[in-house]
């Protein structure tokens, strides 16, 4: 579904930085894969390079064969096929959780009232949020907003979610509500690549762990194997000091 | 919803609070006292009881008899009169008031008589219609500087060379210039070359409220290119982000996600600018548009009362731009964050 192939990134501002270093790596349709590695390690590199937040240098990318960093490509086509959460939410203030969930479903997929109004109440519903559709996101809590923001993207109907540190800006007890509904997804068979450090989703639903140091992908396996029995010393070291 | 801009309280005794009140009246009183003592010291003929005229008046029409003849018939007509004038010049008939004449019919008349004398309707006097001219340019000006603005502080953040760099260039070729300058450019340079265009293809000339118009919207557009820009940078660029992995294009993601966000950022700046506007807009008075101002300098070479005048035409700016700046804050408070 996705193939990264040998792709390179460089910082410049403020001082250079290699933040991807000969990248490559096959995820499969249906795969749910989670992204973990230190600070400053390239792993929300390597995610926004999956949609073109970020373009690399060198090498290519192929999401269902397409080329994204071909000239050629209409990128927002693919964007809309690749739902994509942020650490930070970035929900539209000036809009209401329903018009959130609603505006790209109007603007891309070009979908009728009545289908629209129908996608976002039963995406709001599905992540536990259906009553608040009229609140604005600043009276959310973090929980709230971020499943919101799950919701936003899964109502563009994508192939593949991109998660970039769901769970890091929220207070510990809300994690559970986010974890709750990207479980529930990696359930369901959506494709999924996640950066977070939650080790329980990812023994629980991930079907391979990819550990990325200094912008090259160090390790990588199933998590039983990763957790209990990692292969290189900076992985074990990572993971000393994170649990 | 009510809003502390600050919640350090600095003023909690209640006693503190009133001292505070009356020193503002009391300053006031201060202001406006010391205004008056100088109205009066001044060596001036104070006359307020002429200036009403200046905003409406009561058309005064006399009728005069064009030949020699006589009133043939005085009839009623409804609550006025008709007379029928005869004279060696035609036969005419007046409609005026009952009391505006003392002739009988068969009464002789010469030319140069007055048939009627009397007060025509209520007329708008010189500084009201000036207001409305300027509350025109105003209004016109505002909303094409608001388009240009948009369109320019788009243009602007763009990554495209032509379109940056013309923003750039726009916005300090004509903000570093003199509206005075501008303005006399927008007339008498493109104005006359338009209006020869115009002339030349059978469609009459556009007149000089249209080049004012014209420069101060450009002019003002080049502030509210800075302005937007401004407004568009200080919004997070996650939002960006947010809405392009939607699969928003550039343009979608400008006016449905950063635009509206950024409006509220920048009202009040926009809000000094639209004022600074209302007074530009005196300046229209060069290129002979009769505008408050010119309507005031007119006045007075007719009343010669200076001070009345212009402090009357102070006035009235202030009205709009306070009414302007009331409608700003009413705004503001309905796109605040809910």
């Amino acid at each position: 579904m996705i193939e990264v192939n040998h792709i390179y990134k460089t910082f410049y501002v403020p001082h250079e930085v290699k933040a991807l270093v000969d990248v490559s790596n096959k995820i499969e349709a249906g795969e749910v894969v989670v992204v973990i590695g230190p600070s400053g390690s390239g792993k929300s590199t390597f995610l926004r390079c999956l949609n073109r937040l970020e373009t690399a240098e060198h090498g290519q990318i192929l999401v269902d064969g397409v080329d994204i960093f071909d000239p050629k490509t209409d990128i927002n086509t693919v964007r809309a096929e690749m739902g994509m959460v942020f650490q930070s939410f970035n929900l539209y203030p000036h809009l209401t959780v329903h018009g959130n969930v609603t505006l790209a479903q109007k603007l891309v997929r070009k979908r009728h009232k009545k289908e629209r109004e129908e996608k976002t109440m039963m995406l709001l519903e599905k992540v536990g949020i259906a009553a608040k559709a009229k609140a604005w996101p600043s009276n959310l809590s973090g929980g709230q907003q971020q499943r919101v923001a799950i919701a936003r993207a899964l109502a563009m109907d994508p192939k593949i979610m991109l998660f970039d540190e769901p769970t890091s800006a929220l207070d510990p007890e809300m994690i559970g509500e986010v974890l709750e509904v990207m479980k529930t997804l990696a359930k369901e068979g959506m494709t999924m690549v996640c950066v977070t450090h939650e080790m329980g989703f990812a023994r629980e639903v991930a079907d391979r762990v990819i550990f990325m140091d200094e912008g090259m992908i160090v390790e990588e396996g199933t998590p039983e194997k990763f957790y209990q029995n990692p292969s290189h010393d900076r992985t074990k070291l990572f993971l000393k000091q994170i649990l | 919803m009510e809003q502390n801009i600050s919640n350090i309280k600095r003023l909690s005794n209640p006693i503190a609070y009133v001292f505070s009140v009356c020193g503002y009246v009391a300053l006031l009183f201060l202001v406006i006292g010391s205004v008056y003592y100088a109205t009066v010291a001044v060596d001036y003929q104070w006359r307020w009881f002429k200036v009403p005229k200046y905003f409406i008046y009561q058309q005064a029409i006399t009728l005069y008899a064009e030949g020699y003849g006589e009133i043939d018939t005085i009839a009623a007509n409804k609550d006025k009169v008709d007379i029928l004038v005869t004279t060696d010049a035609g036969d005419r008939t007046y409609t005026v008031p009952k009391d505006s004449f003392n002739w009988v019919e068969g009464d002789m008349v010469s030319p140069g008589d007055v048939i009627a004398s009397y007060e025509g309707g209520w007329q708008p006097g010189i500084l009201a219609k000036g207001l409305w001219v300027t509350l025109k340019i105003s209004f016109l000006s505002t909303i094409f500087g608001i388009l240009l603005g948009i369109i320019g502080g788009v243009a602007r953040v763009s990554d495209t060379p032509v379109l940056k760099w013309s923003a750039i260039s726009y916005v300090e070729v004509i903000r570093g210039s003199p509206l005075l300058v501008q303005i006399m450019i927008f007339y008498f340079v493109l104005g006359t070359t338009m209006n020869n265009i115009l002339v030349m293809n059978g469609i009459s000339k556009l007149p000089p409220e249209w080049y004012g118009i014209m420069a101060l919207s450009v002019f003002t557009g080049a502030y509210v290119v800075e302005i937007v820009r401004a407004g568009i940078e200080s919004i997070h660029p996650g939002q960006v982000e947010a809405a392009r992995s939607s699969g928003m294009n550039y343009f979608q993601c400008m006016f449905y996600i950063i635009l509206p966000q950024a409006l509220k950022t920048i009202l009040p700046p926009l809000a000094g600018q639209f004022i600074n506007l209302i007074k530009d807009s005196s300046l229209l008075g060069m290129i002979s548009v009769r505008e408050l101002t010119k309507a005031t300098r007119e006045g007075i070479t007719t009343s010669l009362q200076t001070f009345e005048l212009w402090i009357l035409c102070a006035i009235l700016y202030l009205l709009m731009t306070f009414t302007l700046s009331m409608c700003v804050q009413y705004l503001e408070r309905r796109t605040a964050t809910k």
